[in-house]
């Protein structure tokens, strides 16, 4: 019997792919020695039993399989109760901050891209100066900014407003303002919302709102991330072609004519870079809450981030702090997903329709 | 190639797994001379230089080196040294943490074998006793007692003679400072001071092994209603209430005649509020008698050290009464022996009140896991004026036995 021949392709570029392994060789042993190995023991411990004592892959660790992950989501408890309580804090930090980042960042690229706007470069730097500031020290400013007896505070009572004590303060604005509206009472909500919800959270616990503590903390985001995402828009900005607005010109459209068809579609891929990085940036917020608020008051400044970090280190539960980390990638996952999809290019004719994105393509 | 990096992926974990190494086991002990790593949760400049120059010292006579790291965030620190199996030799622990720590065999039991052993105060012995074990040699403490602002006293037209001695009188007394428009206490909002009631009332969360929940009886709950009717009354305030931070605050600024502190209120107030005059009193007694909280710090000595007789000696110079009464002078904590209490009463007679504390004082939660559920029952208590206390108790009931139970 004779073998079927294995043809080998070789010749002129036979022996390219050696090399090109050699030339990839460092940043995959960089990327896997630092990205995927550590993600890799991170996904061991949250499946795992480990204590924090010695070593996660020594002979002793157990093994808990999805334990830790239905702690999050099915054990009735404190676990689930607190995980909870941060998912929905930094649901509705990430549904008012990045909105709101992105519009004042986009506001500011267009003043400040004005060619009749005197001093451009020193807004350029005044607008970006909070983004190269170490956010630490900025969480320390807004400290005494908002303390009780603080600037802000000062100022609304020169207007005759009585500021509340901004930090201390764990009252959801969704609840103020329903309870403004006398649409229920925040001391006696309505028995229909406090009975149950999902995941042991109630209703009325899950349409709270952003705290009060949690909203100077989402002003002090959008004001130092905006900065960032100014220079973003700004590059886009001045990548639209003169011609293009020219011609809009002669076509006889006004300004917002022009911003919203010319101007806006041609910022696009700016705009979907600038989501995403706000999307996966509020998410992960940590460094905000580990410095002015540590969760407190009453848990409503508490985020997944934070609390993994809490669940691990001073709690000793690494296998579930580790495991609020991994839902936390699939959500920003997930998130980055759906954002993507509704940002697809709707005009581009396809040949097929397919929920992921195509290989290659730059949207 | 995707199988590749697979491979690739799976062989670098299993080298990881070489790597790392198995970490169990008794740790093989060395004598002679030892170069101890001590890592100490500090209050501040006084401190670090009091124990780095009592450790210089004992390391000169004894022999041995010492290497004293004051640690930004001690909790975190201490959870990464143990996790990459290279913890300090000796490090506080502070008694609400003790016991997550001895849970998990990170402590050398060590205690019941120095000489000083019975010395301790027995509230502080508890506090760092796990299943029966008396674990690590308590450094020093301080507990809850009364301040009274002497000048909003005089204000009232109260006299010393007026310094409530129980609930009844502290109800009355508070009555007659607000019928002068005067706050009459500010009190913290957490467990570590409203805890101090459920104790004067017979009651406290955990059994003294700290074995069984007992956050849900009627002691605790009467404890909370009288909290609750001084808070509804606005007989009590919270400090966040007064604009505040903390309790000392709303003293030092005047703002209300009367707080429950801890010893650390006389340097707050000296280093904020110098001009304040008050004194400090025991806490009014409960229908059980009296009752504090005290809080303390431990010299834990790591399971895995390999000087385990040197840092039991280093502890042992660190906790004799000389060195305790140098420490209570250089930055104001009670010795944690009773051998040393009649010379630092000479000292600081001022002082009494805080000491006599130690006597009826109830130490922290003493189980693993109670982190969260305490924080989660603080909150709960910050609503204390308006909620129902039966409901907080059975919340915290159930949430304490959960954690107790894993």
């Amino acid at each position: 019997m004779t073998e079927p021949v294995v043809r080998r392709r070789s010749g002129i570029r036979g022996n390219e792919a050696t090399a090109g392994w050699l030339f990839v060789a460092p940043a995959v042993l960089i990327l896997g020695l630092f990205l995927v190995l550590p993600i890799g023991m991170a996904l061991w411990v949250s499946v795992s039993g480990w204590n924090g004592q010695g070593s996660p892959f020594a002979p002793g660790v157990p093994f808990v399989g999805a334990q830790n992950y239905a702690d999050l989501f099915l054990a009735e408890g404190l676990t689930r109760e607190n995980f909870m309580i941060s998912i929905r804090n930094n649901l509705y930090y990430v549904a008012v901050a990045v909105p709101a980042q992105t519009l004042l960042a986009l506001a500011l690229a267009l003043v400040v891209n004005q060619r009749f706007l005197k001093g451009t470069s020193f807004f350029r730097t005044a607008f970006y100066f909070p983004s190269v500031t170490s956010s630490v020290a900025i969480s320390v400013v807004f400290l005494f900014l908002f303390a009780n007896s603080g600037a802000v505070n000062a100022l609304l009572a020169m207007v005759g407003i009585s500021g509340p004590a901004w930090f201390a303060d764990p009252r959801g604005l969704l609840h103020l303002v329903l309870d403004g509206l006398g649409l229920v009472d925040v001391d006696n909500p309505p028995a229909a919302l406090t009975g149950g919800g999902p995941f042991g959270l109630s209703w009325w616990e899950w349409l709270a709102g952003p705290s009060v503590a949690m909203s100077t903390i989402i002003m002090l985001v959008v004001w130092t991330t905006s900065g960032t995402f100014m220079l973003i828009f700004l590059a886009a900005l001045q990548d639209v072609p003169v011609q293009v607005e020219e011609a809009s010109l002669i076509d006889g459209a006004n300004a917002w004519q022009r911003l919203r068809h010319v101007t806006l579609p041609m910022l696009k891929p700016a705009l979907f870079l600038v989501i995403t990085l706000g999307l996966i940036g509020t998410w992960q917020v940590f460094d905000q809450i580990y410095v002015m608020s540590q969760g407190k008051p009453a848990n409503t400044t508490l985020t997944p981030a934070y609390l993994s970090y809490r669940t691990a280190f001073t709690d000793f539960e690494y296998g579930v702090g580790a495991a609020i980390s991994f839902v936390l990638f699939l959500i920003i996952v997930v998130m980055t997903l759906v954002q993507r999809w509704v940002m697809r290019d709707r005009d581009e004719v396809r040949p097929r329709r397919r929920w992921w994105p195509r290989r290659g393509s730059t949207s | 190639m995707v199988r590749a990096g697979l491979r690739a992926f799976v062989a670098a974990c299993l080298l990881a797994l070489a790597a790392c190494g198995d970490a169990s086991g008794p740790v093989p002990q060395r004598t002679g001379p030892a170069d101890l790593q001590v890592l100490i949760g500090s209050s501040g400049a006084a401190e670090t230089k009091a124990v780095t120059e009592a450790a210089a010292a004992w390391a000169a006579t004894s022999g041995n080196a010492v290497t004293v790291i004051p640690a930004q965030d001690l909790d975190q620190q201490l959870g990464q040294a143990f996790a990459g199996s290279s913890p300090p030799d000796v490090f506080y622990v502070d008694a609400a943490r003790f016991a997550d720590f001895a849970s998990v065999g990170a402590l050398e039991p060590y205690a019941d074998g120095l000489p000083s052993a019975g010395d301790f105060y027995p509230t502080l012995r508890q506090a760092f006793t796990y299943q029966g074990r008396f674990y690590c040699a308590p450094k020093d403490f301080a507990t809850l007692a009364l301040q009274v602002n002497e000048d909003l006293w005089a204000q009232a037209g109260l006299t010393a003679a007026d310094v409530p001695r129980d609930w009844a009188q502290l109800t009355a007394v508070a009555e007659r400072i607000a019928a002068k428009g005067i706050t009459p206490l500010v009190l913290g909002d957490t467990v570590e001071r409203i805890g101090a009631f459920l104790v004067q009332a017979g009651g406290w969360l955990i059994s003294p092994d700290g074995s069984r929940v007992t956050a849900d009886t009627p002691e605790n709950l009467t404890a909370l209603q009288y909290v609750q009717q001084l808070l509804r009354t606005r007989l009590a305030r919270y400090p966040s209430a007064l604009d505040t931070g903390w309790a000392g605050e709303a003293f030092g600024r005047g703002l209300a005649a009367m707080t429950v502190e801890g010893n650390w209120i006389r340097g707050a107030l000296a280093g904020d509020y110098p001009g304040v005059r008050y004194t400090v009193h025991e806490l009014p007694t409960g229908p059980a008698g009296e009752g504090t909280l005290s809080f303390t710090t431990c010299w834990g000595i790591s399971a895995r050290t390999p000087y385990r007789a040197q840092a039991v000696a280093f502890v042992e110079a660190m906790t004799a009464v000389d060195q305790q009464l140098a420490f209570a002078s250089a930055y104001g904590v009670m010795p944690s022996v009773t051998t040393a209490r009649e010379r630092y009463l000479q000292a600081f007679p001022a002082d009494r009140a805080f000491l006599d504390g130690a006597d009826h004082a109830q130490g922290p939660v003493n189980a693993p896991k109670m982190g969260n559920v305490l924080s989660d029952f603080d909150t709960q208590l910050q609503r204390l004026a308006v909620a129902d206390p039966q409901a907080i108790l059975r919340r915290l009931q159930r949430n304490m036995t959960v954690a107790l139970r894993d």
